[in-house]
């Protein structure tokens, strides 16, 4: 395919589902079906595209493959914006992901979410979303990332808002564009400094100007770490992660498009595509934001009870890998991780949306309105029931875990080996790879807790129990579909060999030099994931093992108890069951005097500033008014014109100079007075 | 067409006298004649759009007349591309306000007439290059305006017509003194073009009282037009006017009024001060963080949602003022970095078009609501989005276009002022830079607490907005929209003209450049 060619199907990637939210926004409940079929059909038809791009990618098989496009957006003289595309390998592997996601999330929602009263204006935000997705995927500048990244965090506000009545679902939504809002200060902040520095927005040139040195040192740091705060508050990282769980107040397919595979991607996609301008010291701020993340919301995850909420924080903690990575100079290998995950997560929360599914229609059945259908430790036993549900998480959980045939095996390796690596060149920064590897240990450990809470062991409920069915076939496509998206061999075709990540991603995506002059090469970097691969390998498979037998121990053979551990951990289980405490504290330390700040700023304004002040001037002149007029009329006018009056003439005549000395003082007097007398009446 | 400018100053007034001939009776005659002289004078401002000449910065459709030659006093008319877009906003905003209006029942006829009156005092001040024409035209303005707000607002009307009337009154009174300082001082001509070319050299080491004559003038001037802005300190008058101004008042208000005072330190200051800009544009960046912040954290902390509105203008004017100090940072002793100057001043033209259509909008939607449930109280709503669908996304689209969500035309000319005043003033830009969080804090928990949540059992009969309002904010809507996506059909009508004014601060204010 040519580059032209590619533009044109770029072009219909990104205005397709647009124009699906423009029709069903504005007919959407006129349609028959609520208009589901055009928003499925756009969709659609963007996954064609994608698929196209993506299969003449194969053919001409070309790592160096790029093409870019652009138009004048605004050009003021010497102040010049043009946006457009950048559509290369990464980009066009992010396109089918977000697509393919996209689109199995089209699907399984019109079972999902059958009889909404909000249907077609779900199917609307949808459009909306993917649409702001891929412009982010495919553009070639900051100025177009920033606008597609604020309208990705608009459509994730009207999805987990979508259920409004709701004030949990309210508060959600806002939390999570406000908190969003706070990373996009900083991201906006790099983008000055970039744009001061260098006078483009253009990737391409603001890495050359960065391999000038036109902007270099400690600016270049501050402008990297400013960049990366978008992706702090884009992918949940630590101290912003803290809208992601409560995300989980939206539709379960959108968890599973937006706050897993795709939306939260969006920060570690910048990162990956910003990498070239990174700083070394930036890049470690990165990994250990990154690390940190991956291991504190890891031991978050390990505790919670609603389904969603593990997988929610598992997510961030996955996040917090592929940033590691990146942070750690591997970052291909937190794309690919990216990819896998995209997979593997989306088909565990389709999984966790099919089991509250059925939990939903038994509790109905029941009349309970009361029983959480989220919550694991009313369910147990459900693998009979729910089949394909069970063996498909199954597999995307053996992914998750890392373990060797599947697709989050050859990446979380990769991850991994970076680190690894990375760590055996700076001793200092031991702490990273400790962090990875932990993260892996307590991954498998929470997530066949997941499992087996759901669908092993006797059902906790019976009566629930006996309700329980395997979802209808829009939701269960989806499952089989991605969960077979997580088998190994998709990833490192056309080679077999599960141990390995060599085959077409490695391949085709390759990574860049960084832009900034003492940073290692990308040659260096691989050689050093390639000298850690085997220790890697040994490592985490063995912590796989390790958190898979433990968790088999605790919650199958029950030789451990997991309630006398939480007992004895008691502090430390608290902390995690309450995540720390972190919601409580931003709002009794950050939010509450805030607004307690801004009212005691609107009362300055409003009751002092205004009242007395401002007010104050008109005050003065009206005491000056009643002076002026006491002297003149009592002083002068009385005493001295009366008293020569008096004197000159007794006779009457001197009546007549008092009554007109009267009326002037008195007109002078009324003009000052009837102004401030309306100023003043209102109180 | 000759006399353009001249026709579009003078129609509304046209239409007033046409007013004063229909007995008070005929209302709807009276609101229709209104519409209609609105309406042509709409049709002229596109004709207007559309026939001038973007390649040329310099002034259009000149008319020029004598008036007092004794005086030095004519009637000298012109447009360029800082005054185009205020025009057409102004033309716009009183076509949509007529409709705003249409459910005033008291006193018809006087309402209207003084509202054309409104118009005209506006369209002269945006079109005069006489100064002195254009201090009468900036009087004109106000007194219409003070019973507009004295006889047609809410229960404390009387107080704030006259505490708006009072301080504006105030700053014109600066404005007299530097006006006739100037008149003086440029050989006694009140002709605009001829005191940009001669006051940036007339005043040159004049001292008056130990102080610079010239520094003494920019404050007076910068004073007056600073509480029409406002810029803090003198922006208290600004809310108390909104709370107590009809909706249409306050659409004007906001969407118009506010724009003469950047109007007039753009036309003015600038051009006739341009060395005290260099002196001046820190202080004006600051404060300008000040608005932004102080208008945010005030917005943030208000029950009455007109009066979050009002503040929200306060904090939106303070991006523009960030813009327009960014006009220095085209000069050598800062990189003659053009760069940021063009982005920092069309920025601020494009904002002050922007706020205009969005305010106005917000102002509109706030009447709506109103108008049913005859409280503003934000907490007290609740759960309207089932019960009004249709209004509840056009509000959600304005909050939106109003916190500056990329794709609606407000963040283009935020963004434009940050980037431009970045390079000079960069630890300013960065506080200001939290406007950004807050702007989203209060408008989205206005939205949750007004829209969101269960409906509130009084509200079951509220009806959504009907075919009028809409028609009031939907051309709003869509300029929001489109300049949102594709700013350049407007960025390019402004940008030689703004070129100009750069130059003005830049060469000849470097030039003159002794205090």
């Amino acid at each position: 395919m040519t580059g032209d060619m590619l533009i044109n199907y770029a072009l219909g990637i990104l205005f397709l589902p647009l124009l699906s939210f423009i029709i069903l926004i504005f007919v959407g409940k006129r349609l028959p079906r609520q208009g589901d079929f055009i928003a499925i059909g756009s969709i659609l038809f963007t996954l064609i595209l994608s698929l196209a791009m993506f299969g003449s990618m194969l053919l001409s098989h070309d790592p160096a493959f790029r093409h870019e496009a652009s138009f004048t957006w605004m050009d003021l003289g010497d102040f010049k914006i043009r946006l457009g595309f950048l559509i290369d390998n990464i980009t066009i592997i992010m396109l089918l992901v977000v697509s393919l996601i996209s689109t199995m999330t089209h699907i399984f929602s019109t079972k999902y979410m059958e009889g909404d009263i909000r249907y077609s204006r779900y199917y609307a935000y949808l459009g909306l979303f993917t649409f702001s997705m891929n412009g982010i995927v495919l553009a070639n500048n900051l100025v177009s990332l920033y606008i597609f990244w604020e309208l990705v965090g608009v459509s994730s506000y009207l999805l987990i808002g979508h259920w409004f009545e709701k004030d949990s679902a309210a508060d959600a939504s806002k939390k999570a564009f406000l908190t969003n809002r706070v990373g996009d200060i900083g991201f906006f902040i790099g983008l000055m400094l970039v744009f001061t520095a260098l006078g483009t927005f253009n990737y391409a040139e603001v890495f050359q100007g960065v391999a000038r040195g036109d902007i270099s040192g400690s600016l270049l740091t501050f402008a990297g770490i400013g960049l990366f705060m978008g992706a702090v508050g884009k992918s949940s990282q630590f101290p912003l992660h803290i809208w992601l769980p409560d995300a989980m107040e939206g539709p379960t397919p959108v968890s599973a498009l937006m706050h897993a595979a795709t939306m939260v991607a969006a920060g570690v996609y910048l990162s990956v595509r910003l990498f070239p301008l990174f700083t070394p010291d930036a890049l470690l701020f990165i990994a250990y934001v990154g690390g940190f993340t991956a291991i504190f919301a890891a031991s978050i995850a390990i505790t919670q009870n609603d389904i969603k909420k593990v997988l929610a924080y598992s997510t961030v903690s996955q996040l917090g890998y592929m940033i590691l990575a990146v942070g750690t100079g591997a970052y291909v290998a937190g794309f690919f991780h990216l990819v896998t995950h995209a997979m593997f997560k989306a088909c565990l929360f389709y999984g966790s949306g099919s089991v509250i599914h059925a939990m939903h229609h038994s509790l109905h059945n029941l009349n309970d309105h009361d029983t959480d259908p989220q919550d694991m430790r009313n369910m147990g036993g459900f693998k009979s029931k729910m089949p394909i549900t069970y063996w498909t998480m199954l597999v995307a959980t053996l992914a998750i875990s890392g373990v060797p045939l599947f697709s989050g095996f050859l990446s979380k390796d990769a991850v991994l080996a970076g680190t690894l690596s990375f760590a055996s060149h700076h001793p200092q920064h031991f702490l990273l790879p400790v962090f990875g590897f932990s993260a892996a240990l307590i991954t498998a450990f929470y997530m066949f807790r997941l499992i087996f809470m759901t669908f092993h062991n006797k059902p906790k409920l019976p009566d629930v129990y006996k309700d329980i069915h395997e979802s209808p076939k829009p939701m269960v496509f989806p499952l089989i579909l991605l969960s077979s998206l997580s088998v190994f061999i998709f990833y490192t075709l056309p080679y077999f060999n599960p141990l390995s990540d060599h085959g077409w991603f490695m391949e085709l995506i390759k990574a860049q030099d960084s832009m900034v002059p003492g940073n290692p090469s990308a040659q260096y970097i691989a050689e050093g994931i390639h000298h850690s691969h085997t220790l890697t390998m040994i490592l985490s498979i063995l912590v796989a093992s390790l958190g898979i037998l433990l968790s088999w121990a605790v919650y199958i053979k029950n030789s451990i108890s997991a309630d006398d551990w939480s007992k004895k951990l008691g502090v430390y289980y608290n902390l995690s069951l309450n995540k720390y405490y972190f919601d409580e504290n931003y709002n009794k330390y950050l939010y509450q005097p805030f607004l307690r700040l801004s009212n005691r700023v609107s009362y300055i304004d409003w009751d002092l500033y205004d009242k007395y002040f401002i007010n104050g001037f008109g005050r003065i002149t009206k005491w000056l008014s009643i002076i002026t007029g006491r002297t003149d009329y009592d002083g002068l006018d009385q005493t001295i014109i009366d008293g020569l009056g008096r004197s000159m003439s007794k006779a009457g005549s001197s009546l007549k100079e008092v009554q007109t000395g009267r009326l002037q003082n008195y007109m002078l007097f009324a003009l000052f007075g009837v102004i401030i007398i309306i100023i003043f009446q209102s109180f | 067409m000759d006399n353009i400018l001249s026709w579009i100053i003078w129609i509304p007034v046209l239409g007033m006298v046409a007013i004063a001939f229909i007995p008070r009776e005929k209302q709807d005659l009276i609101k229709k004649v209104a519409a209609v002289t609105t309406g042509i004078q709409l049709l002229v401002a596109i004709f207007l759009w559309s026939a001038f000449d973007a390649t040329n910065g310099s002034f259009q459709f000149m008319e020029r007349a004598e008036w007092i030659p004794s005086l030095g006093i004519s009637y000298i008319l012109g447009i360029d591309g800082l005054s185009l877009p205020m025009v057409a906003l102004n033309a716009l905003i009183a076509f949509i306000g007529v409709f705003v209006s249409w459910n005033i029942d008291r006193a018809v006829k006087g309402y209207f007439a003084l509202f054309l009156l409104l118009d005209t005092g506006v369209m002269g001040v945006f079109l005069s290059l006489d100064f002195f024409l254009f201090y009468v035209f900036w009087e004109v303005m106000l007194l219409p305006m003070y019973f507009l707000i004295g006889m047609w607002g809410g229960p404390q009307r009387e107080y704030a017509a006259i505490k708006f009337f009072l301080y504006t009154l105030f700053g014109s009174v600066l404005m007299l003194i530097a006006l006739l300082a100037l008149y003086f001082a440029c050989g006694e001509t009140f002709d605009m073009q001829l005191m940009m070319e001669r006051a940036p050299f007339a005043l040159d080491g004049v001292v008056w009282w130990g102080m610079s004559a010239i520094k003494v003038i920019w404050v007076l001037l910068f004073i007056g037009f600073a509480i029409k802005v406002p810029v803090f300190p003198f922006h208290t008058w600004l809310p108390l006017a909104h709370v107590e101004a009809p909706t249409a008042i306050s659409v004007v208000l906001a969407g118009i009024l506010l724009k003469l005072g950047v109007y007039g330190m753009l036309r003015i200051n600038y051009t006739m001060l341009p060395d005290a800009v260099w002196w001046f544009a820190g202080a004006l960046a600051f404060l300008g963080m000040i608005n932004v912040i102080w208008g945010a954290m005030c917005a943030l902390a208000q029950k009455d949602l007109k009066k979050m509105v009002a503040y929200s203008s306060i904090n939106h004017m303070g991006y523009l003022l960030l813009g327009m100090a960014a006009v220095i940072a085209g000069g050598s002793v800062n990189g003659s970095n053009l760069m940021a100057a063009q982005a920092g001043m069309n920025g601020a033209v494009f904002q002050m078009f922007n706020h205009g259509t969005i305010s106005a909008m917000l102002f509109i939607l706030v009447g709506v609501i109103y108008e049913q449930a005859h409280h503003r109280d934000i907490e007290g709503f609740g759960g309207l989005a089932s019960q009004m669908p249709i209004y509840t996304a056009i509000v959600a689209l304005a909050f939106f276009a109003g916190l500056g969500l990329p794709g609606l035309s407000g963040f283009v000319s935020e963004a434009m002022c940050f980037i431009g005043a970045f390079p000079v003033f960069r630890t300013i830009v960065i506080i200001s830079t939290i406007g950004i969080l807050l702007n989203a804090a209060y408008f989205l928990w206005a939205f949750q607490r007004m829209f969101f949540g269960k409906l509130n059992e009084k509200y079951t009969n509220l009806v959504d907005i009907n075919n009028r309002e809409l028609f009031t904010v939907i051309p709003l809507l869509v300029i929001t929209i489109f300049l949102g996506v594709y700013p350049r059909p407007f960025l390019d009508m402004i940008k030689e003209t703004m070129n100009i004014l750069i130059d003005q601060v830049v060469v000849v204010g470097g030039i003159a450049g002794i205090f």
